[in-house]
């Protein structure tokens, strides 16, 4: 990527090193704590799938059994496999049965009981972690063959809670030109403290998040991913309370693209921080192994605060999803960092500004896979207007080498899009594909004009923040109601309930298997 | 003059446009004439004759998008309109902020719950968070509004004495599970309890918090006969809970 804007390369050296600052006490909380959707992602990458009559997965039965009991400050690794070693348990199905009906006693072993024990566990999540590896060797042959789709990749949601209504819509949307099908997830599912089981067909905005649910879908995109010669890529969510049970999921069924935010489930869902990011680092060291792009949630802030005054927290928060990605594994390739195309269309030179933010954060993050999204927050309802509007969306995310661009539907904010909305949508990038795919061969933003200058200020401004930040600290900061407008407290939110601190001796086979790397 | 018919270019011509999907093939020649005149049929049903196919595309193997211009037949008599209004207006954010800004000089507190034994919260954090619903943000996005959100399966008496803690303004309760009319139960119970709580409204200078509850099964004519202020069903937006709050301080005297 050509550098155009003649960025301070002392200004950015020093927000990489603020951001790093800020974040390094956060990662320091997530080494010395554990969380029960943590210690159920071990259970789940062991191979312990079902729910009971009530609906309620053996992994959230089993780590309550153990939590009450031995507690899960040693992990539930130690605890779990003791009592299968020691009850002589086929496997963990038949332990959670056991312990769900309180016929288990749990205790933390110690000595060679603790030995046989952890050697149980480490087995059985290695078997689990092989699969991932499986998973993304299965990815990358299908990569070669039918093949990669070139960048810009386009991205289109589905949404009708209804997996096998999602399916035929999916397929549909590929056909028409999507490279990438986001299954948007049921309201509320991000504050729900287990994965719910099964294919499921009654969701509310959305489709749950379930691990048959993601095997169906992508099977369906195997199938058109064939037939149309190129790799259809799936995208769902880890965020919310069960983040690193969906990562884990997400591996085993050979997903693609996950959202993962560092702040989204603060700000706009009032998760606990401390728990979001424990969980949130365990969530992409798996995303990390198992070669999948995660997308940040940076467009959220625009939507609101205003694009332009907040334009330098977008900045802000992509450093930090930066430093703790690469801190938990990610590869540059894999920092699907986001952005978003919000600034009112009123606003004198608007397209100019947006032009600026978007070409700050190409040069930015030269490496990583950026993912724009299209205006959301000024469509009006008048469909023309915004169909225009989404024209210079995808003008700007194809002047500026935009890696992943979410298409604007016209009838943004109106309903859930047509089958019609999305087919002009799609009409539309097209033709802006077409017409000026390479214009940004040829754009040069004029030295020390309006464009340039517009991107050093929002540098500037994001230095001054990161700064600000570091004498307080990000959870500070975050108390303080910094990003989106809200305070989030680090001892307020849901799910704090959920966030363990480790004892000597804790024990996360996953941990080390994912931390050793290979 | 109170009878007027849709303007396109001149008086009284009673031209629009429309677009919609039919789910038929746009193949060869004759299933696309045949998608046309289907197209053409449906507009005449609507009331547009004549009408013209301007454009037509097959979107896949069994769908076609239509555009059809065409003249509407139907009059529209003004006198005939009647506008159902809400008794209160709805409000953008800025002008809530202000209003509760100019009339309270302060935060205006909500605290909100779910109560008995209700486990779900998308109602009430539709309306609270700020991630919102319907496009629209929730009420902790109001700079002038505190939000303190209690969860799912809060006790009365837990609800009451935290309203009272917070010196909350209104009292916001979700309630989705209907069986038994546990929705209406527990409103009762909930009105009772704050009516107890707050016996002398003038007393502490300050009224009781103004409930409100919503849920998709609540029927809005049922505040009276509930005991609370305002029920909201279906639907509701936060923009428009929002709205209701200010109208009902402003109406109170604090």
């Amino acid at each position: 990527m050509t550098q155009r804007l003649g960025l301070d390369s002392a200004a950015v050296a020093e927000a990489r090193k603020l951001a790093a600052e800020a974040g390094r006490p956060i990662v320091d909380l997530a080494r010395t704590h554990t969380t029960v959707s943590v210690e159920r992602a071990v259970l789940r990458l062991a191979g312990l799938d079902g729910a009971d009559d009530e609906g309620m997965p053996w992994v959230n039965r089993l780590a309550d059994a153990v939590r009450g009991s031995a507690g899960l400050e040693h992990g539930i690794a130690l605890p779990a496999w003791d009592a299968m070693v020691t009850g002589g348990y086929p496997d963990l199905a038949a332990l959670a049965t056991d312990a769900a009906a309180g016929r288990v006693t749990f205790r933390v072993p110690e000595g060679d009981a603790a030995g046989a024990a952890a050697r149980a566990a480490r087995l059985a999540v290695g078997r689990g972690i092989a699969v991932i590896d499986a998973r993304r060797a299965e990815r990358a042959r299908l990569l070669a063959d039918p093949g990669d789709p070139p960048k810009p990749w386009i991205y289109l949601i589905v949404a009708t809670g209804d997996i096998y209504e999602d399916i035929p819509q999916a397929q549909a949307a590929a056909r028409e030109g999507a490279d990438i099908i986001a299954v948007i997830r049921s309201t509320g599912q991000s504050l729900l403290d287990y994965v719910p089981e099964g294919a499921t067909r009654e969701g509310y905005a959305g489709t749950y998040a379930t691990r048959e649910n993601f095997r169906l879908m992508r099977a369906a995109l195997d199938e058109v991913s064939r037939e149309l010669g190129r790799y259809v890529r799936l995208t769902n969510y880890a965020s919310g309370l069960c983040m690193p049970e969906i990562a884990a999921l997400a591996g085993l069924e050979r997903l693609d693209m996950m959202l993962n935010d560092c702040m989204y489930g603060i700000i706009f869902r009032d998760i606990n921080p401390v728990r979001t990011f424990i969980d949130q680092r365990f969530s992409r060291q798996v995303h990390a192994r198992a070669g999948i792009i995660i997308n940040t949630g940076e467009d959220n802030y625009l939507t609101t605060a205003d694009a332009v005054d907040a334009a330098h927290t977008v900045v802000v928060s992509q450093l930090l999803n930066e430093y703790f990605g690469r801190e938990a594994g990610l590869a540059g390739w894999q920092l699907g960092l986001g952005h978003a195309f919000e600034i009112n269309p009123a606003v004198p030179d608007s397209f100019l500004l947006e032009l600026a933010h978007a070409q700050l954060i190409r040069e930015l993050f030269p490496d990583a896979p950026l993912k724009y999204m299209p205006p959301t927050k000024h469509m009006t309802g008048n469909v023309f207007a915004g169909y225009l509007l989404d024209a210079f969306f995808n003008l700007c995310g194809m002047m500026t080498g935009q890696s992943i661009l979410l298409i604007g539907m016209m009838t943004e904010g109106i309903h859930t899009p047509f089958l019609s909305d999305r087919d002009l949508a799609l009409e539309n990038v097209r033709y802006v594909r077409q017409a000026a795919g390479r214009l940004g061969e040829s754009f040069r933003p004029e030295p020390g004009g309006f464009i340039e200058r517009r991107a050093a200020h929002v540098l500037t401004e994001a230095v001054a923040l990161l700064r600000k930040i570091g004498t307080g600290g990000l959870l500070t900061a975050i108390g303080d109601g910094t990003f989106g407008i809200t305070r989030r407290p680090a001892d307020g939110g849901r799910g704090l309930d959920g966030v363990i601190e480790r004892a000597e001796g804790y024990l996360n086979p996953a941990t080390e298997i994912l931390e050793a790397g290979g | 003059m109170t009878v007027i018919r849709p303007y396109g270019d001149t008086t009284g011509d009673g031209r629009v446009q429309l677009s919609f999907t039919l789910p038929v093939r746009f193949g060869d020649a004759t299933e696309r004439a045949r998608a046309e005149g289907a197209a053409l049929q449906l507009a005449a049903k609507m009331g547009l004759e004549p009408a013209m196919v301007v454009h037509a595309k097959g979107m896949g193997p069994d769908f076609t998008y239509f555009i059809v211009y065409g003249r509407v037949s139907h009059l529209v008599d003004l006198s005939q309109v009647t506008v159902s209004e809400r008794e209160f207006a709805l409000l953008p954010p800025g002008e809530v902020n202000l209003r509760i800004r100019s009339a309270l000089g302060r935060e205006l507190v909500v605290v909100g719950a779910c109560i008995g034994t209700d486990a779900h919260t998308v109602g009430i954090d539709a309306i609270l968070n700020v991630k919102g619903h319907a496009g629209e943000k929730g009420l902790e996005y109001y700079r002038e509004i505190r939000v303190v959100n209690l969860g799912a399966q809060v006790l009365v008496p837990e609800l009451v004495s935290r309203a009272r803690a917070e010196r909350a303004d209104a009292v916001l309760v979700s309630q989705v599970v209907t069986q038994k009319d546990a929705h209406l139960a527990n409103t009762r119970q909930l009105s009772a309890a704050f009516r107890a709580a707050y016996p002398d409204q003038a007393a502490a200078g300050r009224a009781r918090p103004v409930l409100v509850v919503g849920g998709p099964r609540f029927d809005p004519a049922m505040a009276g006969d509930l005991g609370v202020d305002r029920v909201f069903g279906r639907g509701t937006t936060p923009a428009e809970v929002a709205s209701y709050l200010v109208h009902a301080l402003a109406r109170r005297p604090l």
